[in-house]
């Protein structure tokens, strides 16, 4: 399957950091590619031969069972954990033996949602969703701006100076969103981000996903557990004149939201939302049911 | 409760050492490489180096005042009362002043690094600033490195005077002993292996108590019981480390001036 994507895998290619971002600028090939990737933990096998590829603008929803190994996915795929076996290509680059320094690089074309927000909390909102671009030293007012209209995105435009422990579950969520979004990222990954909120918050951040999907065609990977999210997801689309998600056509579903299963270590399904439904397998069936 | 085979124990040593010395040597690699966090190190320097000197003044005062009147006591049995001032200085510059400011600054600082950074790590606040690409040794590690070998030095400086200080005034005050005698033969006594003993060894304590305070802190795993176990193998390793340091760094010291 990667083949074809070779030539960009060469160490010599990959040397200076600043090759890094020409190499992944001239990837005309599949965002994100997992060939034949197996990893383990203490003895474990935790993912076994997973292969998928994620497209330019394809949204990719990520099912499965609570601790199958969906987030070592996630992790896997920014570079954050190296496989035991197996190729990851990230825009066209091979990033299983990629030296930190560049995967540094690489990493800040990548937005990354994590499953408990992960925000510093010892910095206030406004340098959390800043922090990328006050580590470029961008001037204060135009990173102030950014910022506003990350925020604003996500409608939190009035929690700029609130620190993340006097936020709720899902504010904490909605500014990951705004401090992954700023930079316009290439590739978007999103790990659980309704994962422990109520229904009516979770709608929310899957409705915030979807506007970013609509309005700024991100490629994405989206990891969850709750079905309700990936159907809402694949059945929805962002209004951006009503700035509200509005469902689909009965019968239709949106063509660059696609799916995969894991279950005890490997993908079982990777399909469009049809193809899921009508599975004749059985543990797609009783998952789905 | 399984008991862990020897085997995997020693293994289990070999890769925390191995990991210890990665770690440490990519912070000290770090400080010539961009880009440089100089505002974190003055955070840094001001966290470690002003918030511990209250105790450090402390310490050293009282531990030069104890010197003194426990010296001063068995030097009277040699009628040699007199040289209390060359006993605490040489005392508190070569040992006690850089041991004990060490010491202290692990009890503050080590344990709050392993705890800052344990915390960071459960809650995935090290892996946000990977993905946001950013190097967490260079941000997070080789400031308060560089912040603890400075500010230790410059303490135990401090340490030394304050000790040599607190000698003198329960010397006068309390042993009846001439002040102009006693800072005479405490100044005297010095000789520069001594004051270079007594500088090298916080340079290298600092870099201990930093690099395995960040070590723990950096490696935490298993949530907030995690973090606490961190916090006390931190100060617990970098305790011991800084004797046994002491002891390596004296015997090479007195090996090459030969005091």
């Amino acid at each position: 399957m990667p083949d074809t994507l070779t030539p960009n895998t060469d160490e010599n290619a990959v040397a200076e950091t600043s090759t890094v971002d020409k190499l992944a600028d001239e990837n005309t090939g599949p965002v994100l590619i997992f060939d034949h990737v197996s990893i383990g933990f203490e003895g474990r096998p935790v993912l076994d031969d997973i292969s998928f590829q994620v497209k330019k603008g394809e949204t990719r929803i990520l099912l499965g069972p609570a601790g199958v190994g969906k987030s070592v996915i996630i992790k896997l795929a920014n570079g954050l954990m190296r496989p035991d076996s197996g190729k990851i290509l990230l825009f066209g680059l091979d990033i299983t033996e990629m030296p930190e320094a560049q995967l540094l690089q690489l990493r800040r074309r990548v937005g990354m949602v994590f499953q408990e927000s992960a925000l510093f909390d010892s910095l206030d909102v406004e340098d959390n969703v800043g922090y990328r671009l006050n580590e470029e030293h961008m001037p204060p007012e135009e990173a102030h701006q950014k910022v506003a209209e990350a925020l604003r995105f996500v409608e939190l435009e009035q929690t700029m100076k609130k620190y993340p422990s006097q936020l709720s579950g899902g504010m904490r969520r909605r500014v990951a969103i705004a401090r992954a979004i700023i930079t316009d990222p290439d590739l978007i990954l999103y790990d659980s981000p309704t994962g422990g909120l109520d229904p009516i918050t979770s709608t929310t951040i899957i409705e915030l996903v979807i506007k970013q999907r609509d309005v700024y065609g991100t490629t994405a990977v989206l990891v969850t557990h709750r079905l309700q999210d990936a159907y809402v997801m694949a059945t929805h689309r962002f209004d951006k004149a009503a700035n509200q998600m509005t469902p689909l056509p009965p019968h239709t579903t949106d063509p660059n939201t696609t799916f995969m299963v894991m279950n005890d270590t490997k993908m079982i399904f990777e399909g469009t939302t049809e193809e899921l439904a009508h599975s004749e397998d059985p543990f797609l069936k009783e998952y789905l049911a | 409760m399984a008991f862990t085979s020897p085997e995997d124990y020693a293994k289990k040593m070999v890769l925390t050492l191995q990991n210890y010395f990665l770690l440490a040597g990519q912070a000290f690699a770090n400080v010539a490489r961009k880009p440089f966090y100089f505002g974190d190190l003055i955070v840094q320097g001001d966290l470690i180096g002003v918030g511990s000197l209250p105790i450090v003044i402390l310490t050293g005062f009282f531990t030069g005042g104890v010197l003194a009147l426990q010296s001063a006591s068995a030097l009277a049995q040699f009628g040699a009362k007199a040289v209390t001032g060359q006993l605490v200085s040489l005392s508190m510059i070569k040992e006690l002043g850089p041991v004990l400011t060490s010491l202290m600054l692990t009890g503050r600082n080590a344990s709050g690094m392993a705890s800052e950074l344990g915390s960071m790590q459960v809650t995935e606040q090290i892996d946000a600033m990977r993905a946001l690409g950013t190097d967490p040794v260079k941000k997070l590690v080789t400031p308060r490195v560089l912040a603890t070998i400075i500010m230790c030095f410059f303490l135990t400086i401090v340490s030394d005077a304050l000790g040599i200080a607190g000698g003198g005034a329960v010397s006068v005050s309390m042993l009846g002993l001439d002040a102009s005698q006693y800072f005479h033969t405490a100044y005297q006594t010095l000789q520069f292996p001594d004051v270079l003993q007594g500088l090298v060894k916080p340079v290298f304590f600092g870099f201990l108590i930093s690099t395995v305070g960040c070590y723990f802190g950096m490696s935490t795993k298993g949530g907030t019981q995690g973090v606490g176990r961190s916090t006390t193998q931190a100060v617990v390793v970098s305790s011991v480390l800084i004797i046994a340091t002491d002891f390596l760094i004296s015997r090479v010291m007195i090996g090459i001036f030969g005091r």
